[in-house]
C-alpha cells in the first residue's frame, strides 16, 4: 500500500474538493430540512430555504447549532432517517445527565471507518500491519473508529480496548504489535510500564496514534523517544462522527481535515463572524455526507487555527492545528469530556453547597480529577465513618455522572476563594496548551 | 448524667489544629478531654471543655463547622481488669460503644474515661445500677 489510503481524494486539486463540497452541501441541507424539525424551523426563522445554498459560499447563511440544541433534542430530535436505516448509536458525556447521542447509517459508519483508514495509513499503515487499538470500546468513539479503519486498511487488528496494562504489554509483544492507538497519557503510561519491565527492545511498535486530549509537543517527544515510534495526533468528535474527522501526516505541522465529508470553519466565538486562515477562533463543523445524524454548522468549542499552506506530504486538505484551547469550560480529563455543571448537579443533587473546586493535575502523564467541596453542619458528624461514607457516596455518584473517578476532598467552610466576580471553579495545573 | 462532647471539623492542613486551640484558648475555655480521629484528607477534633457553652458560641463565631454530641464520662477503676469489667457489662447489655478516649479528670482510686455509646440513655441505667460513677457536666466547671 502506498503513501494514502485513498489519492485521488486526499491529493485532489482544492476546485475538486470544492465542487465536491458545494454539491454535497446543497443536496446535505435538502435532507436535514425535509427531515429534522429543528432545522427546517430554525431556517423558516431566518427565511432561509434550501434554495438558497447553491454551494459552500452559502454556508454562512445557515444557523449554528450547539451542543445544548443536541441535549435538547435527545435522543431523536437530530435524527434524519428513520431508526429502520440506523445501525448503530455511539454517545459521548454531556452535562446535567442528559448524554448526547449520536446515529449512524452503514453508510455513515463506512465513511467513518475511511476517514480512521486514512489517518493509520498516513501513520504508515497497510495490511502489513498489525493496529493495537487501546482506546476504549463501547459508546466512545476511540475504539470502534480506529477498529474500523484498521479494518478498511486490512490490517490484523488487535481490539484491546483499555485497561489491564499487563496484558496489553503481552498481546503486544507476543503478537508484534506495530502501529498504538491510545490517548497519548495512555501511550506514555504504557512506555513507561514496558521500559520498567525491561521490555523495549521487544516490542515492534513503529507508530503511534493518539487522540481524544490534549497533549503537548514535549509529550509526544517523550512518547516518540521513549517507545523508538513516529506519533501521530488525530482529532475528531462523537457529534461528526468520530476520531478520523482530522489525522496528523508525516509533516506532524497540523492535522488534515477529511474535506470530503467535513466542512470546517473558524468563527469568532462572541461575534459568530467566520474568520479567514491563519486566525483563531472557534472551530465549526457540516458534515455533508452523514446521513442519520448531520449537522450544519455545529460548533465545537475547539479553539484552533486553519491553513491551506501546502503540505509536503502531497495531501491538498485544509489543515488545522492541535485544540489551542476552548471556547467554553469543559476539560479532557482521562479522555473523558467533563464539564464544571455536571460536578455541580450531582453535588446539588446530594445537598452540597455549590461552592466547590475542581482541580486538575497530571503526575506521571496520569490525570488525576479532584472535586473540593466545604463541609456543611449538615452533613458533619463527629462520627469519622459516617463522614467517609457520605464522601464515598459522593465519589460514586460523581463516577456515575462523568463516567471516570474523581477524589473527593471535604474542606473547612470558607476555605474555597469566593471572587468578587466569576469564581474560580476549575484549576487545571497540567497546562496543557502553553506551548501552543 | 451525659456530658457534652462538641466535636469540630478539622481540614488536613497544618496548623489548622492549632489554630482551633488557639481559639479556644482566647476565649478562656480549658480542656479537659481530646481525641483526634483522622482520615487521610480531614481530622474530627472531639474535646470536652469545662464552658460547652461558651465553646460553642466562640466556634460559631470563627466559622467551625462542629456538633455537640452526648457522651459519658465513666469512673474506670485504675486497678488491672478495671476497664474489661465496664466493657463486660455495657456488651452483655447489648450496648455498642463507638469509640472512648482518656479524660485528664482523676480521682485517687479512679481514672474517668469518655465513652460514646450507641444507646447513652440505656447505658447511664446500667452503669449506675452497678455502681459505676459517672460525671456530669457541672463536674468540668
Amino acid at each position: 500500500m502506498g503513501r494514502y489510503y485513498q489519492p485521488e481524494i486526499e491529493c485532489a486539486s482544492q476546485e475538486q474538493i470544492r465542487a465536491w463540497q458545494d454539491e454535497r452541501l446543497i443536496k446535505q441541507v435538502r435532507h436535514v430540512y425535509d427531515n429534522v424539525k429543528m432545522y427546517r424551523e430554525r431556517m423558516d426563522e431566518l427565511g432561509v430555504t434550501p434554495d438558497d445554498i447553491k454551494g459552500r459560499e452559502d454556508l454562512h447563511k445557515l444557523p449554528f447549532i450547539t451542543k445544548d440544541d443536541l441535549r435538547e433534542q435527545y435522543p431523536y430530535g437530530l435524527l434524519a432517517k428513520p431508526l429502520s436505516e440506523c445501525v448503530r448509536i455511539q454517545s459521548t458525556s454531556g452535562t446535567t445527565g442528559r448524554r448526547v447521542v449520536a446515529f449512524y447509517t452503514q453508510h455513515d459508519i463506512d465513511l467513518w471507518d475511511e476517514c480512521c483508514a486514512r489517518a493509520i495509513v498516513a501513520a504508515g499503515g497497510s495490511n502489513e500491519d498489525v493496529v493495537h487499538v487501546s482506546y476504549g470500546y463501547g459508546l466512545f468513539t476511540g475504539g470502534p473508529g480506529l477498529n474500523g479503519g484498521s479494518h478498511k486498511v486490512g490490517s490484523l487488528t488487535l481490539p484491546m480496548s483499555s485497561g489491564n496494562t499487563e496484558r496489553q504489554i503481552q498481546f503486544m509483544t507476543d503478537l508484534g504489535s506495530t502501529i498504538l492507538c491510545c490517548t497519548p497519557s495512555y501511550a506514555a503510561y504504557l512506555a513507561e510500564s514496558i521500559i520498567e519491565r525491561g521490555l523495549r527492545d521487544k516490542i515492534k511498535l513503529k507508530a503511534g496514534i493518539f487522540g481524544a486530549e490534549a497533549w503537548t509537543e514535549e509529550m509526544r517527544h517523550d512518547i516518540e523517544e521513549k517507545l523508538g515510534i513516529k506519533a501521530y495526533d488525530i482529532y475528531g468528535l462523537t457529534e461528526i462522527s468520530g476520531p478520523g474527522v482530522s489525522f496528523e501526516c508525516e509533516a506532524q505541522t497540523g492535522m488534515h481535515i477529511n474535506e470530503d465529508h467535513f466542512i470546517a470553519e473558524v468563527i469568532n466565538p462572541v461575534t459568530g463572524e467566520v474568520l479567514p486562515d491563519g486566525e483563531k477562533g472557534e472551530l465549526v463543523f457540516t458534515s455533508i455526507t452523514k446521513e442519520a445524524f448531520p449537522l450544519l454548522r455545529y460548533r465545537t468549542r475547539d479553539i484552533c487555527i486553519l491553513s491551506h499552506e501546502k503540505c509536503p506530504c502531497g495531501r491538498t486538505h485544509v489543515k488545522m492545528t492541535k485544540p489551542l484551547g476552548r471556547s467554553d469550560d469543559m476539560l479532557i480529563v482521562k479522555g473523558v469530556n467533563v464539564f464544571p455543571s455536571q460536578i455541580e448537579t450531582v453535588l446539588l443533587n446530594k445537598g452540597y453547597p455549590a461552592n466547590y473546586q475542581i482541580i486538575v493535575t497530571r503526575a506521571n502523564n496520569s490525570d488525576h480529577l479532584e472535586v473540593q467541596v466545604e463541609m456543611t453542619p449538615e452533613m458533619f458528624s463527629d462520627s469519622v465513618s459516617v463522614i467517609t461514607e457520605k464522601e464515598k457516596e459522593l465519589v460514586s455518584a460523581l463516577k456515575a455522572m462523568l463516567g471516570i473517578y474523581a477524589d473527593v476532598k471535604l474542606v473547612a467552610p470558607k476555605a474555597i476563594a469566593r471572587s468578587e466576580g466569576k469564581a474560580v471553579r476549575v484549576i487545571d495545573k497540567r497546562n496543557l496548551y502553553q506551548n501552543n | 448524667m451525659t456530658v457534652k462532647q462538641i466535636s469540630v471539623f478539622v481540614e488536613n492542613k497544618i496548623g489548622n489544629l492549632a489554630e482551633v486551640t488557639k481559639v479556644l484558648a482566647d476565649a478562656g475555655i480549658s480542656l479537659h478531654a481530646i481525641s483526634l480521629a483522622d482520615t487521610k484528607n480531614f481530622g474530627v477534633l472531639r474535646v470536652i471543655v469545662d464552658d460547652s457553652y461558651n465553646a460553642a458560641t466562640t466556634l460559631k463565631e470563627q466559622g467551625y463547622i462542629f456538633s455537640i454530641t452526648p457522651v459519658l464520662a465513666v469512673a474506670v477503676p485504675d486497678e488491672p481488669g478495671g476497664l474489661y469489667r465496664i466493657l463486660t457489662l455495657l456488651g452483655d447489655h447489648n450496648i455498642n460503644l463507638e469509640y472512648l478516649y482518656d479524660c485528664n479528670i482523676r480521682k485517687s482510686d479512679c481514672a474517668y474515661m469518655i465513652f460514646k455509646l450507641e444507646k447513652p440513655e440505656e447505658a447511664i441505667e446500667v452503669l449506675t445500677k452497678h455502681q459505676v460513677r459517672l460525671l456530669c457536666q457541672e463536674d468540668f466547671k
